[in-house]
């Protein structure tokens, strides 16, 4: 089963407003030599675009584990606001 | 006139939170619960087994309301390669009588469901709140900011409650970041099945009596790695989890192996045809008894996973949490008669945990976490020699048993007797 059909099954009030995930110096991805977001996030929300030397952050796909906070110090990992973000049925 | 809006405020509506809030509330204490979630229970994921003993001691009939799956009857160990499995366990009708050893549960609807018993014990439970960081005044916690506005909040005591990534232990300068060796990432994907299917697949006769399956093994590819698969009443939930720090060295995708698991001959006919109903992930503290940060401050005590409380050996972790909120909880009654919440008054505390079963579990498997990284044969080669071995002598092809025993011993010989025979000591000097 691929991620992206998995996501459908996951409930999100998605903060249409803010990101709560930031790199906030680009240079740092283009640098970068493992770019580990880009592989151990569990959903898939690091893509990186070798032509455009550019880091794609698909927040609203966040499940919150912050597992990309540990992987690199660059990104700037919050809480979604109060209420947003991702909400389990199960869990 | 000093600020003062509770006695005391929790930090995350999970089992640690919430159980510290049930006896507090209980006690007559004026106590706020802060939850970034839309309800309790809404961001909190576990494998999904619950150890009913620490909650009992709080609510002695908590199963009569509960949302349980299954009690555990049968509880599997399996060593997988790419195609076999080498498998023990204990099934026991012990396990069949009440009071039961464990359940699934979900824990979005578990917590939802414990949240409601604190509230009717006199809580308040405020949702939908980030806390972005303690008050300290004087070096002392002295409140919580929250994201609303005039979102100040004061009180006597702060618990922090908050999670594995818990904002809390690290502002307040009682341990470093979290490196990647010391967390697993895991994942687990709920799969609806009819309830007669599972207890069939399963051999257990209700949707009462459930099984658990741990997995690990060579399958995992030198990967500190924790499979999991667990019977709900019409579902399977299956997960795996694996060391951070492994992950990123092998540039490996956690869900990609989930569902290389999935497809393996032994586990695919447990969730053939089922649908899966719900993904999700979370990280699990694995640093263990080294990991775990000083317990208390001025003002300020934490519990469970942001305390990084978790037996990973034994799958435990809610119950940890559960027994550390109710110390947290005593601690303060017990500094309340005397009005003084000082470091000092409060590092009762990380004496009563001491004294539980909490971190004298940790202590004994300290040295668990680094040995597994250093031998890394241990869920390697090992298992993988066991499960060639039962194939040779469960395979009848001609071959004299005795030949076959001269062929495994060669084998052994090429693992190294002396390395295994260190291996096995270190294990029995360093888990006791």
């Amino acid at each position: 089963m691929r991620i992206e059909d998995k996501l459908y099954l996951i409930g999100y009030k998605v903060d249409e407003e803010d990101s709560h995930l930031k790199v906030n110096e680009k240079d740092v991805c283009k640098k970068c030599k493992h770019r580990a977001c880009t592989f151990v996030c569990p959903v898939d929300v690091y893509k990186y675009d070798e032509k455009e030397e550019n880091l794609a952050i698909n927040y609203d796909a966040c499940v919150e584990c912050g597992t990309c906070k540990i992987v690199c110090e660059y990104i700037d990992w919050r809480y979604p606001r109060g209420g947003f973000g991702v909400a389990y049925k199960f869990g | 006139m000093k600020k003062k809006d509770f006695d005391v405020i929790i930090v995350g509506a999970g089992p640690a939170g919430i159980a510290a809030a049930y006896k507090l509330a209980t006690a007559g204490v004026k106590v706020i619960v802060i939850e970034r979630g839309a309800f309790p229970g809404a961001k909190n994921v576990m494998g999904g087994i619950f150890y009913r003993n620490v909650l009992a001691d709080l609510i002695p009939d908590f199963e009569k309301t509960a949302p349980l799956e299954r009690h555990i009857i049968e509880q599997k160990m399996w060593l997988l390669s790419e195609d076999s499995v080498l498998g023990g366990g204990l099934r026991s009708e012990k396990f069949n009588k009440e009071p039961y050893n464990c359940y699934s549960v979900f824990r979005a609807k578990f917590d939802k469901w414990f949240a409601q018993k604190a509230i009717e014990a006199g809580a308040l439970i405020i949702n939908e709140t980030v806390v972005k960081e303690p008050i300290v005044e004087d070096g002392k916690v002295v409140g919580i900011r929250t994201d609303r506005p005039d979102g100040d909040l004061y009180a006597d005591v702060v618990i922090a409650a908050d999670g594995i990534n818990s904002l809390f232990t690290k502002a307040l300068g009682l341990r470093e970041s979290i490196t990647p060796d010391k967390v697993a990432l895991t994942v687990k994907e709920v799969i609806g099945l009819p309830e007669k299917v599972i207890n069939d697949r399963f051999g257990v006769l209700n949707k009462y009596e459930g099984v658990t399956i741990e997995l690990t093994g060579p399958f995992f590819q030198g990967m500190t790695t924790m499979g999991f698969i667990y019977t709900n009443r019409t579902s399977v939930s299956i997960g795996l989890g694996a060391i951070v720090e492994d992950l990123v060295h092998n540039k490996a995708n956690i869900n990609d192996m989930l569902e290389k698991l999935k497809a393996h001959p032994a586990v695919k006919p447990l969730i053939h045809d089922g649908e899966t109903k719900e993904y999700m992930a979370h990280m699990i503290p694995e640093g263990g008894y080294f990991a775990i940060p000083k317990l208390y401050s001025d003002g300020f005590m934490v519990c469970g996973d942001a305390a990084m409380l978790v037996n990973a050996v034994h799958r435990e972790g809610s119950n940890l949490a559960i027994e550390s909120g109710k110390l947290a909880a005593d601690t303060y009654l017990e500094a309340k008669k005397t009005g003084d919440f000082s470091a000092k008054k409060l590092s009762a505390y990380q004496k009563k945990m001491k004294n539980s079963f909490v971190l004298k579990d940790l202590k004994m498997y300290r040295h668990l976490p680094k040995m597994m990284e250093d031998k890394r044969q241990l869920l390697t080669k090992y298992p993988q020699f066991a499960i060639d071995a039962a194939f040779d002598i469960y395979k009848i092809d001609g071959v004299a048993k005795i030949d076959k025993i001269k062929a495994i011993k060669k084998r052994v010989a090429k693992l190294g007797y002396i390395r295994m025979a260190k291996d096995a000591f270190d294990m029995w000097r360093k888990i006791r």
